[in-house]
Protein backbone atom coordinates (compact mmCIF):
# COMPACT_ATOMS: atom_id res chain seq x y z
CA UNK A 1 0.00 0.00 0.00
CA UNK A 2 1.01 3.58 -0.63
CA UNK A 3 2.96 4.84 2.40
CA UNK A 4 1.20 8.22 2.61
CA UNK A 5 -2.20 6.59 2.38
CA UNK A 6 -1.27 4.12 5.09
CA UNK A 7 -0.19 7.06 7.28
CA UNK A 8 -3.54 8.80 6.73
CA UNK A 9 -5.31 5.56 7.64
CA UNK A 10 -3.22 5.18 10.81
CA UNK A 11 -4.19 8.68 11.94
CA UNK A 12 -7.86 8.17 11.03
CA UNK A 13 -7.94 4.81 12.85
CA UNK A 14 -6.49 6.45 15.95
CA UNK A 15 -9.01 9.26 15.61
CA UNK A 16 -12.05 7.00 15.22
CA UNK A 17 -11.00 4.75 18.13
CA UNK A 18 -10.35 7.76 20.36
CA UNK A 19 -13.78 9.13 19.49
CA UNK A 20 -15.28 5.70 20.29
CA UNK A 21 -13.81 5.78 23.80
CA UNK A 22 -15.13 9.30 24.32
CA UNK A 23 -18.60 8.61 22.92
CA UNK A 24 -18.97 5.22 24.67
CA UNK A 25 -20.10 6.45 28.11
CA UNK A 26 -22.67 8.80 26.56
CA UNK A 27 -23.97 6.19 24.11
CA UNK A 28 -23.99 3.24 26.54
CA UNK A 29 -24.96 4.81 29.83
CA UNK A 30 -26.84 7.90 28.71
CA UNK A 31 -30.19 6.37 29.66
CA UNK A 32 -29.56 3.80 32.33
CA UNK A 33 -27.29 4.81 35.15
CA UNK A 34 -25.82 1.40 35.97
CA UNK A 35 -22.31 0.80 34.60
CA UNK A 36 -21.40 -2.93 34.31
CA UNK A 37 -18.87 -4.00 36.91
CA UNK A 38 -16.33 -5.35 34.45
CA UNK A 39 -16.26 -2.03 32.55
CA UNK A 40 -15.87 -0.11 35.78
CA UNK A 41 -13.11 -2.47 36.83
CA UNK A 42 -11.14 -2.41 33.56
CA UNK A 43 -11.55 1.33 33.14
CA UNK A 44 -10.11 1.90 36.59
CA UNK A 45 -7.17 -0.47 36.50
CA UNK A 46 -6.24 -0.67 32.79
CA UNK A 47 -4.67 2.80 32.55
CA UNK A 48 -1.92 2.09 35.08
CA UNK A 49 -1.15 -1.27 33.46
CA UNK A 50 -1.06 0.26 29.98
CA UNK A 51 1.19 3.13 31.04
CA UNK A 52 3.65 0.64 32.55
CA UNK A 53 3.66 -1.28 29.24
CA UNK A 54 4.14 1.98 27.35
CA UNK A 55 7.26 2.76 29.37
CA UNK A 56 8.64 -0.61 28.27
CA UNK A 57 7.60 0.30 24.71
CA UNK A 58 9.58 3.55 24.88
CA UNK A 59 12.66 1.66 26.05
CA UNK A 60 12.25 -1.29 23.68
CA UNK A 61 15.29 -0.46 21.57
CA UNK A 62 17.60 0.56 24.40
CA UNK A 63 17.20 -2.19 26.96
CA UNK A 64 19.88 -4.83 26.42
CA UNK A 65 22.52 -6.76 28.30
CA UNK A 66 25.27 -5.34 26.10
CA UNK A 67 26.73 -1.94 27.08
CA UNK A 68 25.56 0.79 27.21
CA UNK A 69 22.35 -1.24 27.65
CA UNK A 70 20.10 1.70 28.42
CA UNK A 71 22.18 3.44 31.08
CA UNK A 72 21.34 6.91 29.78
CA UNK A 73 17.63 6.02 29.79
CA UNK A 74 17.67 4.61 33.32
CA UNK A 75 19.61 7.62 34.68
CA UNK A 76 17.25 10.07 32.96
CA UNK A 77 14.19 8.24 34.28
CA UNK A 78 15.70 8.56 37.77
CA UNK A 79 16.01 12.32 37.17
CA UNK A 80 12.31 12.45 36.17
CA UNK A 81 11.32 10.51 39.31
CA UNK A 82 13.44 12.66 41.63
CA UNK A 83 12.26 15.94 40.05
CA UNK A 84 8.66 14.80 40.24
CA UNK A 85 8.91 13.66 43.87
CA UNK A 86 10.52 16.99 44.70
CA UNK A 87 8.40 19.59 42.87
CA UNK A 88 5.51 17.56 41.40
CA UNK A 89 5.48 19.85 38.38
CA UNK A 90 4.76 17.81 35.24
CA UNK A 91 6.44 20.18 32.79
CA UNK A 92 9.56 20.55 34.94
CA UNK A 93 9.89 16.77 35.32
CA UNK A 94 9.48 16.13 31.58
CA UNK A 95 11.79 18.97 30.50
CA UNK A 96 14.43 18.07 33.12
CA UNK A 97 14.51 14.39 32.19
CA UNK A 98 14.63 15.12 28.46
CA UNK A 99 17.45 17.68 28.78
CA UNK A 100 19.52 15.34 30.98
CA UNK A 101 18.97 12.55 28.43
CA UNK A 102 20.02 14.76 25.51
CA UNK A 103 23.19 15.75 27.39
CA UNK A 104 23.99 12.17 28.42
CA UNK A 105 23.77 10.72 24.91
CA UNK A 106 25.97 13.49 23.56
CA UNK A 107 28.74 13.65 26.13
CA UNK A 108 28.67 10.60 28.38
CA UNK A 109 27.32 7.53 26.59
CA UNK A 110 28.40 8.45 23.08
CA UNK B 1 -19.42 40.30 20.32
CA UNK B 2 -21.75 41.12 23.15
CA UNK B 3 -20.50 42.20 26.52
CA UNK B 4 -21.61 38.91 27.99
CA UNK B 5 -19.68 36.76 25.58
CA UNK B 6 -16.55 38.84 26.16
CA UNK B 7 -16.96 38.20 29.88
CA UNK B 8 -17.41 34.48 29.22
CA UNK B 9 -14.37 34.40 26.97
CA UNK B 10 -12.22 36.19 29.52
CA UNK B 11 -13.29 33.80 32.24
CA UNK B 12 -12.78 30.71 30.05
CA UNK B 13 -9.34 31.92 28.98
CA UNK B 14 -8.14 32.45 32.56
CA UNK B 15 -9.32 28.94 33.49
CA UNK B 16 -7.46 27.48 30.54
CA UNK B 17 -4.08 29.17 31.10
CA UNK B 18 -2.48 26.19 32.90
CA UNK B 19 -3.47 23.99 29.95
CA UNK B 20 -2.10 26.60 27.54
CA UNK B 21 1.45 26.11 28.83
CA UNK B 22 1.18 22.35 29.08
CA UNK B 23 -0.37 21.85 25.65
CA UNK B 24 1.90 24.23 23.77
CA UNK B 25 4.97 22.55 25.27
CA UNK B 26 3.80 18.95 24.80
CA UNK B 27 2.21 19.74 21.44
CA UNK B 28 5.50 21.24 20.27
CA UNK B 29 7.38 18.16 21.43
CA UNK B 30 4.94 16.07 19.39
CA UNK B 31 5.35 18.34 16.35
CA UNK B 32 9.15 18.16 16.51
CA UNK B 33 9.02 14.37 16.80
CA UNK B 34 6.63 14.04 13.90
CA UNK B 35 8.74 16.36 11.76
CA UNK B 36 11.85 14.31 12.62
CA UNK B 37 9.98 11.20 11.48
CA UNK B 38 9.44 12.87 8.09
CA UNK B 39 5.94 14.35 8.53
CA UNK B 40 5.58 18.12 8.19
CA UNK B 41 3.32 20.63 9.96
CA UNK B 42 0.28 19.71 7.84
CA UNK B 43 0.47 16.18 9.23
CA UNK B 44 0.92 17.59 12.72
CA UNK B 45 -2.18 19.72 12.28
CA UNK B 46 -4.18 16.83 10.81
CA UNK B 47 -3.25 14.47 13.66
CA UNK B 48 -3.82 17.03 16.43
CA UNK B 49 -7.15 18.14 15.00
CA UNK B 50 -8.58 14.65 14.49
CA UNK B 51 -6.95 12.46 17.16
CA UNK B 52 -6.49 15.04 19.91
CA UNK B 53 -5.15 12.65 22.55
CA UNK B 54 -1.73 13.43 23.96
CA UNK B 55 -0.15 10.15 24.98
CA UNK B 56 -1.63 8.30 22.02
CA UNK B 57 -0.22 10.82 19.55
CA UNK B 58 3.30 10.26 20.89
CA UNK B 59 2.95 6.53 20.29
CA UNK B 60 1.44 7.37 16.92
CA UNK B 61 4.73 8.91 15.76
CA UNK B 62 6.47 5.58 16.04
CA UNK B 63 3.47 3.80 14.50
CA UNK B 64 3.67 6.15 11.52
CA UNK B 65 7.39 5.74 10.96
CA UNK B 66 7.16 1.95 11.30
CA UNK B 67 4.00 1.69 9.17
CA UNK B 68 2.32 -0.31 11.93
CA UNK B 69 -0.71 -2.49 11.09
CA UNK B 70 -4.10 -0.81 11.60
CA UNK B 71 -5.32 -3.51 14.03
CA UNK B 72 -2.45 -2.71 16.39
CA UNK B 73 -3.17 1.00 16.02
CA UNK B 74 -6.87 0.44 16.76
CA UNK B 75 -6.35 -1.74 19.82
CA UNK B 76 -3.64 0.53 21.16
CA UNK B 77 -5.88 3.59 20.73
CA UNK B 78 -8.79 1.88 22.50
CA UNK B 79 -6.56 0.67 25.34
CA UNK B 80 -4.66 3.90 25.92
CA UNK B 81 -7.87 5.91 25.87
CA UNK B 82 -10.01 3.47 27.86
CA UNK B 83 -9.77 5.89 30.79
CA UNK B 84 -11.89 8.37 28.82
CA UNK B 85 -14.96 6.24 29.55
CA UNK B 86 -14.76 7.50 33.12
CA UNK B 87 -14.38 11.11 32.19
CA UNK B 88 -17.57 10.96 30.16
CA UNK B 89 -19.50 9.31 32.98
CA UNK B 90 -19.19 12.44 35.09
CA UNK B 91 -20.71 14.60 32.36
CA UNK B 92 -23.52 12.48 30.89
CA UNK B 93 -26.28 14.80 32.07
CA UNK B 94 -24.28 18.01 32.09
CA UNK B 95 -23.14 17.95 28.45
CA UNK B 96 -26.69 17.48 27.17
CA UNK B 97 -27.45 20.99 28.36
CA UNK B 98 -24.80 22.48 26.07
CA UNK B 99 -27.11 22.18 23.04
CA UNK B 100 -25.37 22.52 19.70
CA UNK B 101 -21.97 22.14 21.34
CA UNK B 102 -22.87 18.68 22.70
CA UNK B 103 -21.03 16.54 20.07
CA UNK B 104 -17.94 18.72 20.30
CA UNK B 105 -17.93 18.56 24.11
CA UNK B 106 -17.94 14.75 23.91
CA UNK B 107 -15.23 14.69 21.23
CA UNK B 108 -12.88 17.09 23.00
CA UNK B 109 -12.96 15.66 26.53
CA UNK B 110 -9.22 15.13 27.11
CA UNK B 111 -7.57 14.54 30.50
CA UNK B 112 -6.78 18.23 30.86
CA UNK B 113 -10.17 19.54 29.70
CA UNK B 114 -11.82 17.07 32.05
CA UNK B 115 -9.83 18.30 35.03
CA UNK B 116 -10.53 21.96 34.24
CA UNK B 117 -14.26 21.33 33.73
CA UNK B 118 -14.47 19.32 36.95
CA UNK B 119 -13.09 22.13 39.06
CA UNK B 120 -15.15 24.80 37.31
CA UNK B 121 -17.16 27.21 39.45
CA UNK B 122 -18.63 29.79 37.12
CA UNK B 123 -19.77 32.97 38.89
CA UNK B 124 -23.30 34.28 38.38
CA UNK B 125 -23.88 36.42 35.32
CA UNK B 126 -21.67 34.30 33.05
CA UNK B 127 -23.22 31.60 30.87
CA UNK B 128 -21.82 28.29 32.11
CA UNK B 129 -22.46 26.42 28.87
CA UNK B 130 -20.57 29.02 26.86
CA UNK B 131 -17.67 28.86 29.29
CA UNK B 132 -17.48 25.07 29.09
CA UNK B 133 -17.51 25.15 25.30
CA UNK B 134 -14.88 27.88 25.13
CA UNK B 135 -12.56 26.05 27.52
CA UNK B 136 -12.85 22.88 25.42
CA UNK B 137 -12.25 24.84 22.22
CA UNK B 138 -9.32 26.90 23.56
CA UNK B 139 -7.56 23.77 24.81
CA UNK B 140 -7.94 22.14 21.39
CA UNK B 141 -6.55 25.29 19.75
CA UNK B 142 -3.52 25.28 22.09
CA UNK B 143 -2.82 21.65 21.26
CA UNK B 144 -3.05 22.14 17.48
CA UNK B 145 -1.03 25.39 17.64
CA UNK B 146 1.68 23.72 19.75
CA UNK B 147 2.03 20.78 17.36
CA UNK B 148 2.17 22.99 14.25
CA UNK B 149 4.69 25.27 15.95
CA UNK B 150 6.85 22.28 16.92
CA UNK B 151 6.79 20.87 13.39
CA UNK B 152 7.71 24.28 11.95
CA UNK B 153 10.50 24.86 14.47
CA UNK B 154 11.86 21.41 13.70
CA UNK B 155 11.78 22.28 10.02
CA UNK B 156 13.21 25.80 10.15
CA UNK B 157 15.85 25.61 12.85
CA UNK B 158 18.17 22.78 11.91
CA UNK B 159 19.27 21.99 15.45
CA UNK B 160 20.24 18.50 16.45
CA UNK B 161 17.11 17.28 18.21
CA UNK B 162 18.37 13.74 18.79
CA UNK B 163 16.99 12.53 22.09
CA UNK B 164 14.00 14.91 22.18
CA UNK B 165 11.82 11.82 21.88
CA UNK B 166 12.73 11.08 25.47
CA UNK B 167 10.03 13.64 26.36
CA UNK B 168 7.57 10.84 25.56
CA UNK B 169 9.25 8.45 28.00
CA UNK B 170 9.35 11.22 30.60
CA UNK B 171 5.66 11.96 30.08
CA UNK B 172 4.74 8.32 30.63
CA UNK B 173 6.96 8.11 33.72
CA UNK B 174 5.20 11.17 35.16
CA UNK B 175 1.74 9.70 34.43
CA UNK B 176 2.93 6.42 35.95
CA UNK B 177 4.08 8.18 39.15
CA UNK B 178 0.79 10.05 39.45
CA UNK B 179 -1.22 6.86 39.00
CA UNK B 180 1.00 4.97 41.42
CA UNK B 181 0.35 7.64 44.02
CA UNK B 182 -3.41 7.71 43.53
CA UNK B 183 -4.02 3.95 43.57
CA UNK B 184 -3.78 1.70 46.57
CA UNK B 185 -3.30 -1.42 44.50
CA UNK B 186 -0.14 -1.59 42.41
CA UNK B 187 -0.76 -5.06 40.94
CA UNK B 188 -2.12 -3.71 37.59
CA UNK B 189 0.96 -1.51 37.09
CA UNK B 190 3.27 -4.42 37.94
CA UNK B 191 1.37 -6.80 35.64
CA UNK B 192 1.59 -4.29 32.76
CA UNK B 193 5.32 -3.84 33.34
CA UNK B 194 6.09 -7.56 33.72
CA UNK B 195 4.02 -8.48 30.67
CA UNK B 196 5.82 -5.80 28.63
CA UNK B 197 9.28 -7.09 29.60
CA UNK B 198 8.24 -10.74 29.13
CA UNK B 199 6.92 -10.28 25.59
CA UNK B 200 9.78 -7.93 24.67
CA UNK B 201 12.24 -10.72 25.47
CA UNK B 202 10.18 -13.31 23.57
CA UNK B 203 9.02 -11.41 20.47
CA UNK B 204 11.60 -8.61 20.25
CA UNK B 205 11.11 -4.82 20.04
CA UNK B 206 9.01 -4.77 16.85
CA UNK B 207 6.30 -7.28 17.69
CA UNK B 208 5.81 -7.36 21.44
CA UNK B 209 3.29 -4.57 22.03
CA UNK B 210 0.06 -6.19 20.86
CA UNK B 211 0.51 -9.63 22.52
CA UNK B 212 1.64 -7.88 25.67
CA UNK B 213 -1.47 -5.67 25.79
CA UNK B 214 -3.81 -8.58 25.11
CA UNK B 215 -2.11 -10.67 27.80
CA UNK B 216 -2.43 -7.77 30.24
CA UNK B 217 -6.18 -7.41 29.65
CA UNK B 218 -6.73 -11.18 29.93
CA UNK B 219 -4.62 -11.43 33.09
CA UNK B 220 -6.37 -8.48 34.72
CA UNK B 221 -9.80 -9.91 33.86
CA UNK B 222 -8.89 -13.32 35.24
CA UNK B 223 -7.36 -11.80 38.37
CA UNK B 224 -10.41 -9.62 39.01
CA UNK B 225 -11.55 -11.51 42.15
CA UNK B 226 -8.11 -10.98 43.67
CA UNK B 227 -7.59 -7.35 42.80
CA UNK B 228 -9.41 -4.99 45.08
CA UNK B 229 -9.80 -1.58 43.55
CA UNK B 230 -11.11 1.69 44.78
CA UNK B 231 -14.18 2.64 42.80
CA UNK B 232 -14.01 6.00 41.18
CA UNK B 233 -16.71 8.48 41.90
Amino acid sequence: MNAALHSVLIILTASVCTILTRVAPFALFGRKKEVPGIIKYLGTILPSAIIATLIVYCLRNSISLKPPGGFAEVLSIMVVVILHKWKRNTLLSIAGGTIVYMILIRFVFV
Amino acid sequence: MSRESIKAFKYAFIQSVPVLFGYVFLGAAFGILLQKAGYNYIWAMFASLTVYAGSLQFVLVSFLSLGTALTTVALMSLFINSRHIFYGLSFIERFKETGKAYPYMVFSLTDETYSVLCSLKVPDGINKNTVMFLIALLNHVYWVAGSVLGALIGQMIPFDATGIDFSMTSLFVVIFLEQWKSSRNHTPALIGFASGIFFLVIFGPDNFLLPSLVATVVLLTVCRPFIKFREEK
